[in-house]
């Protein structure tokens, strides 16, 4: 019986050949480890579109490198492109360690993920300077507005009076990711929601065209620690027992929110029965006008949604690598001979010493 | 406050004490050019064959305290630094007093005439020099009086001890990099006070230069950062990413310096090595990461603060096992300390650097040579170990000139380690595992970003992993995997720069010391032995230690753990370490921002055996 079915399942795979991509390779070559963060996540979805972008990229994985910080968002690079490097490193410090792997070989791809609280709290610092740098990276802000993985704190990026239930009312303004590249020169900067498939998969592929940093902020609802109470349309489910959850053993199972193709604006019910407004940049909007970056940003601030899209590009800055002047070659391909002086260039040294 | 003291006689019998043996103090405001007059002096004595060590004290400060510059001559070539001085030159006022009560009795004090320097005391002879006058009779432009005004005291000097006016002018042409105009206006100044001296019958008897042979011949004069920076570009550097600290700025400066010339492609004319100034240390240990573990050779300089901030990535570094180099050219501490002064107080903080259970490779170069060697070393050990390497500099050695060996070109091939490349893994199946100990030494394979082979890739992480690198919470792969990195620490004690002994027949009391503190040991040994105290020395040049400490230790009754810092770091690693010795090591540890000197240890070691005899 199972033999049978094995073979129909070849049978049928052999008159329908599996969809490949440019270097033939199907789309389950670029998937990464299963996935242990909660069900319905965000960064799941996100994660998801990776793959999907870079499959249609077609994406030579062996020569990408994935670079995050730590959070539940830093997990990720586990979980998709196996066949590449990747490398979690410390929280809040992804941007150095990208940094130097870029200089080290220049002809990597590089992608870094971050969290909310990985990018705009503890590493804003290094966030901003490896944006000012205008460093070759695609650098992807999963941001839930909370620290997932040490659960449920505010992060910077948490909205003025939003509530938590550990926490209470969050009394500060948040910094805003794209607001913030845009500030320190970002070369590219965007907005999107791990939601919105069509919309997320062209920006990443875009940034992967992009010759600098190319800035993802990427709405991500967690959905363990968004929660509120006074929510009318809360999930009852495993709150009922009111359990601490810092004690909490049982999380509730949800469905990554998916949303349908929208035109102007979009109201997305979030998993804690609250919402958010995601608006779509006007077609008109020139992406590489900054002004107009900054204005549109800054009125979609004010009309507490947020906008979504390509929001500034400049294709004409030079990215760090160049600035550097460094060989073709990568620094790790060069051979021995070309990594030290000659022995008259050294003795040239030696002779000004003496 | 203790009362001048002459220190003890040389310890060559019969010596013209005075000729090319004593020590020169030049006190002067920071900020008022007197770098250019000491190192002008520096040169021109060294050039004269005549064994010499320039040690810079100075504040942390831009302008306007005080700053000495303290050159010993010695034609025996003892170079650590003398306590007492007999020639004073004063050049700031606020110095005066605390400068006198250097003096040897017998000295010479010359001083800037307009200072309120008191002749009081009559055991010394003074000489005031109308700096301001000579430099308006040198007849230089006035926006350059002020810079040369310092060349009044190189010229006083000159013709008083009978330094070569020829040497001078070389030292200045030298200084200004060939340029004759500047060097000229300088030399002009040094003629003028030249010319004053001589007319004004100051040749004293009691001390002399002479041109001399026999030591200096085929040496270089530099400073160990300078050294460093070579040694890192000569050993195969690609990325270099710092933040400004003293004493530890003009390492990567000097790297942005040379690498032009040492590091251009010359088929192409583009660099082969990037210089970073990163935001923060943290940021630049961060990128060395990074490139060390893209398979860059990659380094970061840095002093005590800076190491403190690294901590989280060097904790990283050992356990995820990414190759990675800091030099720390070490400061006194804790907190901003003494910035400006030396110390060897990061003894701890670099061994055991991170949270958890840590240890790190430490190298410590006692000289320039050993700078340049281990700047190539430290790359060596960080690629073959895959782990982070320190390099423990300090202030006197980083900063300060010294006699050297000159560097010795090497083309031997880089020791890169187990790296593992697409045919590697063709060949076994793309069967490996990242923390695999496949030869029982500790040390696993890796393979690089950007390997062309789908088996190639591995995930790097701070968590749990086990052999694969898969994230695991599992006892038994923690366990399994913190033994493998015990082995690993034990294949390092083999492979790093073995101690350098020195042991005489007959003697049983041992001195065990580090880096710069080499100059002060040496001579406080041959000040002991002409007493009649032998003494053996093993000079340590690397943590983990080796099965020579142990047996070192175990052929002395006694042995001295002599470094610069207060709680005798070395010493408690030393008894942690070699606990069934811990009685015979006796703790010598002195901070006091001044490098050890000769006086200081021969006496400490005196006393306590005298101690112990009682
Ligand atoms: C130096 C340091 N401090 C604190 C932590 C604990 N920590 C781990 S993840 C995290 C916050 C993560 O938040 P975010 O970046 O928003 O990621 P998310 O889990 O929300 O995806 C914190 C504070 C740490 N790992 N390292
Ligand atoms: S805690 Fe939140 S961010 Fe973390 S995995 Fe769960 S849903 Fe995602
Ligand atoms: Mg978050």
């Amino acid at each position: 019986m199972s033999t049978r079915t094995r073979t129909d399942a070849a049978a049928r795979r052999a008159a329908r050949p599996a969809k490949t991509n440019r270097i033939g390779l199907e789309k389950t070559s670029y998937r990464g480890r299963p996935s242990t963060l909660c069900k319905g996540c965000g960064h799941d979805s996100i994660s998801q579109r990776i793959v999907n972008a870079a499959w249609e990229m077609g994406l030579d994985q062996t020569q990408v490198v994935k670079l995050s910080g730590i959070g539940c968002s830093s997990k990720t690079p586990a979980y998709y492109l196996g066949w590449s490097h990747g490398f979690n490193s410390l929280h809040g410090r992804m941007p150095s360690v990208a940094t130097g792997a870029i200089i080290a070989n220049a002809s990597l791809e590089v992608i870094g993920v971050s969290g909310d609280g990985d990018t705009a709290s503890i590493g804003i610092g290094q966030f901003k300077h490896a944006v000012r740098r205008n460093l070759p990276l695609i650098y992807i802000v999963e941001n839930n507005g909370v620290y997932g993985l040490t659960k449920g704190q505010f992060s910077a990026t948490a909205d003025e009076g939003q509530f938590l239930k550990y926490q209470g009312v969050n009394d500060l303004p948040p910094l805003d990711i794209c607001m913030e590249a845009l500030t320190a020169n970002a070369t590219f900067v965007a907005r999107s929601f791990a939601g919105d498939m069509k919309q997320l998969e062209a920006l990443l592929k875009a940034a992967m065209n992009h010759r600098g940093i190319a800035v993802l902020d990427i709405i991500s609802p967690c959905v363990t620690f968004n929660n509120h109470d006074t929510s009318t349309k809360s999930y009852g489910f495993g709150r009922a027992n009111e359990i601490r959850l810092h004690d909490l053993s049982f999380v509730p199972e949800f469905e990554e929110i998916q949303i349908e193709e929208y035109e102007d604006e979009i109201e997305v019910e979030l998993h804690d029965g609250g919402s958010i407004i995601l608006k779509k940049i006007d077609p008109d909007h020139d992406p590489k006008d900054r002004t107009a970056a900054y204005n549109v940003i800054q009125q979609s601030l004010d009309e507490q949604k947020l906008i979504t899209g390509l929001l500034y590009i400049n294709e004409e800055e030079p990215t760090f690598t160049e600035l550097l002047d460094l060989t073709d070659t990568p620094l790790t391909h060069l051979p021995d001979e070309k990594l030290r002086p000659s022995r008259e260039a050294l003795e040239g040294v030696m002779a000004t010493l003496a | 406050m203790s009362v001048a003291v002459r220190e003890a006689p040389v310890v060559v019998p019969d010596a013209p004490a005075a000729v090319n043996d004593f020590a020169i103090n030049v006190a002067t405001a920071n900020g008022s050019g007197s770098q250019t007059s000491n190192g002008v002096l520096l040169r021109a004595l060294f050039k004269m064959g005549i064994p010499i060590n320039g040690k810079n004290l100075f504040p942390s400060n831009i302008q306007g305290l005080p700053t000495w510059y303290i050159i010993r001559l010695s034609k025996d070539g003892f170079l650590a630094r003398r306590e007492m001085t007999d020639i004073q030159v004063c050049m700031n006022g606020r110095t005066v007093a605390e400068d006198m009560e250097r003096v040897v009795p017998g000295g010479i004090v010359i001083y800037d005439d307009s200072l309120p320097v008191a002749n009081n005391r009559k055991d010394v002879t003074y000489y005031a020099m109308p700096v301001k006058d000579l430099v308006k009779e040198a007849g230089l432009p006035h926006a350059l009086r002020d810079y040369v005004a310092n060349m009044v005291y190189v010229g006083v000097l000159a013709e008083l001890l009978g330094i070569e006016p020829a040497e001078i002018e070389a030292a200045l042409l030298h200084h200004f990099e060939g340029k004759e105009k500047a060097a000229g206006l300088n030399m002009a100044m040094v003629e003028r006070a030249i010319e004053w001296t001589s007319g004004h019958d100051m040749r004293n008897e009691s001390y002399r230069v002479e041109r001399m042979t026999g030591f200096n011949e085929g040496k270089i004069l530099v400073d160990g950062n300078t050294a460093g920076a070579l040694g890192a570009l000569a050993g195969g550097l690609s990325l270099a990413s710092w933040y400004p600290i003293t004493p530890s700025s003009s390492l990567a400066e000097s790297i942005e310096k040379y690498a032009p010339a040492l590091r251009t492609d010359p088929d192409t004319d583009k660099a082969t090595v990037a210089v970073i100034q990163a935001e923060d240390e943290l940021s630049a240990i961060g990128m060395v990461v990074g490139a060390g573990w893209t398979g860059a050779r990659a380094m970061t300089c840095t002093s005590g603060p800076g190491i403190s901030l690294m901590s989280e990535f060097a904790g990283l570094a050992y356990f995820a096992e990414v190759p990675a180099v800091i030099w720390d050219i070490q400061r006194m501490g804790p907190s901003t300390g003494l910035p400006t002064r030396t110390s060897q107080g990061d003894i701890h903080a670099s061994y055991y650097l991170g949270h958890g259970d840590t240890r790190h490779v430490v190298l410590f170069p006692a000289n320039p040579a050993e700078c340049f060697e281990f700047g190539r070393v430290a790359f060596d050990l960080a690629e073959e170990l895959q782990t982070l390497v320190f390099v423990l500099s300090d202030l006197d050695l980083g900063m300060n000139m010294h006699i050297s060996e000159p560097f010795e070109y090497s083309d031997a091939p880089f020791r890169r380690g187990k790296v593992l490349s697409a045919e590697d893994l063709e060949e076994r199946q793309g069967s490996w595992g990242r923390y695999m100990d496949v030869d029982g030494d500790g040390v696993a394979y890796r393979t690089l970003p950007g390997t062309r082979h789908n088996m190639a890739a591995y995930f790097t992480r701070g968590t749990g992993h086990n052999e694969y690198g898969y994230y695991s919470e599992r006892p038994e792969d923690w366990e399994q995997n913190l033994e493998r990195l015990k082995r690993k620490f034990e294949t390092a004690r083999q492979m790093v720069p073995p101690p350098i002994l020195d042991e005489v027949d007959g003697a049983d009391v041992g001195i065990i010391s580090l880096g710069s503190n080499h100059d002060g040991v040496e001579e406080a040994r041959a000040r002991l032995a002409a007493t009649g105290l032998t003494t053996n020395y093993l000079r340590l040049r690397a943590l983990p230690i080796d099965e020579s400490v142990r047996s070192f230790i175990d052929r002395n009754k006694t042995v001295f753990v002599i470094e610069a810092n207060s709680d005798g770091q070395l010493h408690s690693i030393l008894t942690t370490e070699e606990p069934a010795q811990a009685l015979k090591l006796v703790s010598m540890a002195k901070c006091d921002g001044l490098p050890l000197s000769a006086r200081y240890i021969a006496e400490q070691v005196r006393k306590a055996l005298e101690e112990e005899l009682i």
